[in-house]
């Protein structure tokens, strides 16, 4: 196993994020400091550790909403589920606080998971559905499970923990923890997880393909979310030491999630902002209480006003006001090696008797083709021979209804889209498929933080470099660190096969790389795939333009139909009469 | 046995609203390929209008029922227009978030108008029902399943056998392509709202006098109704009617057999395990692949 060379220079910014942690940490000493020497009275101090421990929950939605993209609408049943853990258990049982609240966490961990286990492999609206549902499920049962949960009555007399009994302590308790899970929230974005939560959101497919397992992103999102929920239900408890069902239900899960909405998602700095608003606009707004359900109205406007003209909320709308662009001139970087995996095997990849149907109709049909190692191998055909549906049954998108698939000598046929591009595939898209809030820089990153890529220690600085390098390599260094969405067409293909190299894969797949490209932009992607070429990656190219790919591959195979109708040398293949017969349309 | 078939027949006539209110969510979903949150609403809106003309106003029960249909009509307008539209080039997750917004500001609009009080609304039959061998069959509950029926036929013969229905069919399966063909596409989605609003409205003044009129009338049959779209497949219009029967008998024998109290949890249970075991519901196609 060889760690290519890395030079660990600063990434820009790094200095930016310190001065940033630094300003963290300083207000939330001086938070903590504020909430455990000034004295305030009751209502004051009662608004506080509500807005406190609500915020650790928005925080949880941020997460979920914010990073992954996927709805929550049980929050405060999650909320619910730390309360009555530290509210029944420092009563009826008699165990003590801390034991409790991470008991309650646990609880809530737990049936996050489970909820999103059951429901996240299915489409947006189920999970909004579901988690309505739970949300439901648990306001009748803590209203009718009298034996457990006191009904309706609710939980009196809730314990605090012996070092924070006074009011004063245990509210510096919870703004020290508020300000921990902020922290690590704030940080989760840029973490390996929180990165993968992103891609999931900004595009499903595009993740998996660069080796990101959705399904388990979404439901650590989720059960993340779950968790945040437990944690500040469990404070609100010591906290108010009176719960009661009406306190927890769909109604405030609503408030939860308007706080997230209007503070902004992306962030939890917009999250407490949205907690915050939302906690004392009300009580400026007390004489619309007097009238019952017109507060909510205003609410649920609210929410309408807020999705329609504010989507990224509040802080969303001053952070692109305050948006600096990072200072150019990016770090040398040395550059990028591919050096493709190699058992050893005959054959870089292997497809046998591959076949796809789609109902009755037979989109290929038993193919079998062999990509020496090393070579540029085209496969080609008229439009509808199945080329495409190839290309997705071998990166795992299609599963296919016969035959197999083997990478580097392994079979991978078994194996999901993510697994296989652990296995070695990498790939591109014809209709190009690029995280879109990212930089090309983070998506770079994402390519090459893949799960088997021995060319890069695991380390933010090693990974960035080895991005870099791969921006470099394909012509786009200085801009790493644009939005893609600020590329040209051409130029966000090239990001593509960025990514794609930046995970140094055994077998790299290009879905019609040249299509919509110009004539100038051909000659470059043409140059480019020669000097991947150069460096010995095998490559599996789908295209039309018979130029770049007479050009760059020297072995082809021809579909028609869903079935291989010539195979061989390329120079050979073009000349054979069955080719020629489906390309001009002879016989 | 008695029992059996008095309980097959509550159930039946609960279920009815919540497949007219299925259909609502189905023929949105099938336009726009939204769920909407506020669905219940127009039931309870619609409830609440009857209230204000038929027992406030005194008016007659058949001019109240025309009005309170105008003003769901109406009401399905602005809704497109505030609450949809201005979201459609958006993914689902903020259409969604919207409705939701427009459910909880319906709801409170309505409370904050009319007070928290439940609200009675009679029958439109005085004939409180007949005896049938063992059965009582409530004059409400047969003709919940009556309309019921005929919205069913109606909708059937209008989405297969006219030029309209054709036109929204279109626009449900392919808006490009049907823009393409000179399909007003914002006028189908326009159409589509306003007869889901009608829809719920009249499931929610059929089922008034049964239930009280309240303002969580409409979030208890929405999620109802959905879990019912969901158990019979969802986006299926058949699967939505039978759905919302299925729901409505496990629920009545649920209240029977095991417990009054957790009645309202029978629905989400059954929905969670569907969602588990069977997430393409009775007759709905597996989850289509993607690429």
């Amino acid at each position: 196993m060889s760690v290519a060379p890395v030079a660990t220079h600063r990434a820009p910014g790094f200095s930016r994020s310190l001065i940033g942690q630094c300003l963290y940490a300083l207000a939330a000493v001086a938070a903590v400091a504020g909430a455990a020497t000034v004295k305030t009275d009751g209502y004051v101090a009662n608004i506080l550790m509500q807005a406190v421990t609500y915020a650790i929950a928005v925080f949880g939605l941020s997460v979920v909403l914010g990073l992954c993209g996927q709805i929550n609408l049980a929050q405060a049943g999650f909320f619910a589920l730390g309360a009555y853990a530290v509210g029944l258990g420092t009563t009826d049982y008699n165990i003590p606080f801390f034991v409790c609240l991470a008991g309650g966490m646990a609880i809530a961990f737990v049936a996050g998971g489970l909820l999103g286990l059951s429901t996240l492999r299915l489409g947006g609206h189920y999970l909004a559905m579901v988690t309505i549902s739970f949300q439901q499920i648990l306001t009748v049962t803590l209203i009718n499970a009298i034996g457990i949960t006191h009904g309706p009555d609710g939980v009196s007399g809730i314990k605090r923990p012996d070092l924070f009994v006074s009011s004063q302590a245990y509210l510096a308790l919870a703004v020290a923890i508020l300000a921990i899970t902020g922290y690590l929230v704030w940080r989760l974005a840029n973490m390996r997880l929180g990165r993968a939560m992103r891609a999931v959101r900004d595009n499903e497919i595009a993740a998996s393909a660069a080796g990101i397992d959705v399904y388990r992103t979404k439901v650590a999102a989720f059960a993340i979310c779950a968790l945040l929920g437990g944690l500040g239900g469990g404070l609100f408890a010591g906290g108010f030491a009176y719960i009661s069902p009406d306190q927890f239900a769909f109604s405030d899960s609503i408030v939860l999630l308007t706080m997230a909405l209007l503070g902004g998602i992306g962030s939890p700095v917009g999250a407490a902002i949205g907690t915050g608003l939302l906690i004392l606009i009300p009580e400026w707004l007390r004489f619309l209480k007097s009238v019952p359900g017109l507060y909510l109205a205003i609410y649920g406007l609210a929410v309408i006003l807020i999705v329609v003209f504010m989507s990224d909320g509040i802080w969303g709308f001053i952070a692109r006001l305050f948006h600096r662009p990072v200072a150019a001139l990016p770090p040398p970087v040395a550059p990028l090696a591919l050096k493709p995996a190699d058992s050893g095997a005959p054959a870089a990849l292997e497809v046998r008797g591959l076949a796809k149907y789609f109902g009755g109709l037979k989109a290929v049909d038993g193919v079998d083709f062999t990509v020496r190692r090393g070579a540029v191998h085209a496969l080609i055909g008229p439009n509808g021979s199945g080329k495409t549906t190839t290309l997705n049954v071998v990166s795992g998108l299609y599963r296919p209804t016969a035959g197999r698939i083997l990478v580097d000598g392994v079979d991978v046929t078994a194996l999901s889209a993510h697994r296989r591009t652990i296995a070695g595939l990498g790939r591109t898209f014809q209709n190009i498929r690029l995280f879109r809030s990212m930089t090309a820089l983070e998506n770079v990153v994402i390519g090459a933080e893949r799960d088997g890529n021995v060319q890069v220690a695991h380390r933010r600085a090693a990974l960035e470099a080895r991005a870099r390098a791969a921006l470099d390599f394909v012509g786009l260094g200085a801009r790493a660190d644009e939005v893609v969405t600020r590329f040209s067409y051409g130029h966000q293909r090239l990001i593509e096969i960025a990514r794609a190299l930046a995970a140094n894969p055994t077998v790299l797949l290009l879905d019609e790389p040249a299509a919509g490209l110009n004539s100038s932009e051909k000659k470059s992607l043409h140059d480019l795939l020669d000097k991947i070429a150069a460096q010995g990656l095998t490559i599996l190219i789908i295209d039309h333009d018979m130029t770049l790919v007479a050009g760059v591959a020297e072995r082809l195979t021809v579909l028609n139909f869903g079935r291989r109708i010539a195979d061989g040398d390329t120079a050979g293949v073009l000349q054979h009469p069955d080719v020629v017969a489906a390309y001009l349309g002879v016989g | 046995m008695g029992n059996v078939l008095q309980l097959l027949f509550t159930g039946l006539g609960i279920g009815a609203v919540y497949a007219l209110v299925a259909l609502g969510f189905v023929l949105i979903f099938r336009a726009t390929s939204v769920v909407n949150f506020a669905q219940g609403e127009f039931s309870m809106v619609a409830a609440y209008l009857m209230v204000v003309f038929a027992v406030d106003l005194g008016w007659p029960y058949w001019l109240s029922f025309l009005l309170a249909i105008g003003g769901m009509a109406l009401l399905g307008a602005i809704f497109n227009l505030g609450v949809y539209y201005p979201l459609r080039n958006r993914s689902f997750l903020p259409v969604i978030i919207s409705t939701i917004g427009a459910s909880i500001f319906l709801s409170n609009t309505v409370l904050a108008l009319y007070g928290p009080q439940p609200q009675v609304l009679p029958g439109w039959f005085d004939a409180p029902g007949v005896q049938l061998g063992p059965v009582y069959l409530d004059s409400q509950y047969l003709l919940i399943i009556a309309v019921t029926i005929v919205l069913v036929a109606f909708q059937y013969w209008f989405f297969e056998h006219t030029l309209l229905g054709k036109k929204l069919q279109a626009t449900s399966q392919d808006k490009e392509m049907a823009a393409l063909l000179g399909i007003p596409v914002a006028t189908m989605i326009m159409i589509t709202f306003v007869y889901s609003a009608v829809l719920g409205g009249i499931a929610g003044i059929l089922v008034a006098p049964v239930l009280f009129v309240s303002i969580q009338m409409g979030s208890t049959i929405a999620l109802k109704a959905f879990a019912a779209t969901i158990i019979g497949g969802f986006g299926d219009v058949a699967g939505a009617i039978i759905g919302g029967l299925a729901l409505g008998i496990i629920e009545t024998f649920g209240a029977a057999y095991i417990s009054v109290p957790f009645k309202d949890a029978f629905a989400f249970l059954v929905l969670i395990l569907f969602l588990a075991f069977r997430p393409q519901g009775l007759f709905g196609e597996r989850v289509a692949e993607k690429a």
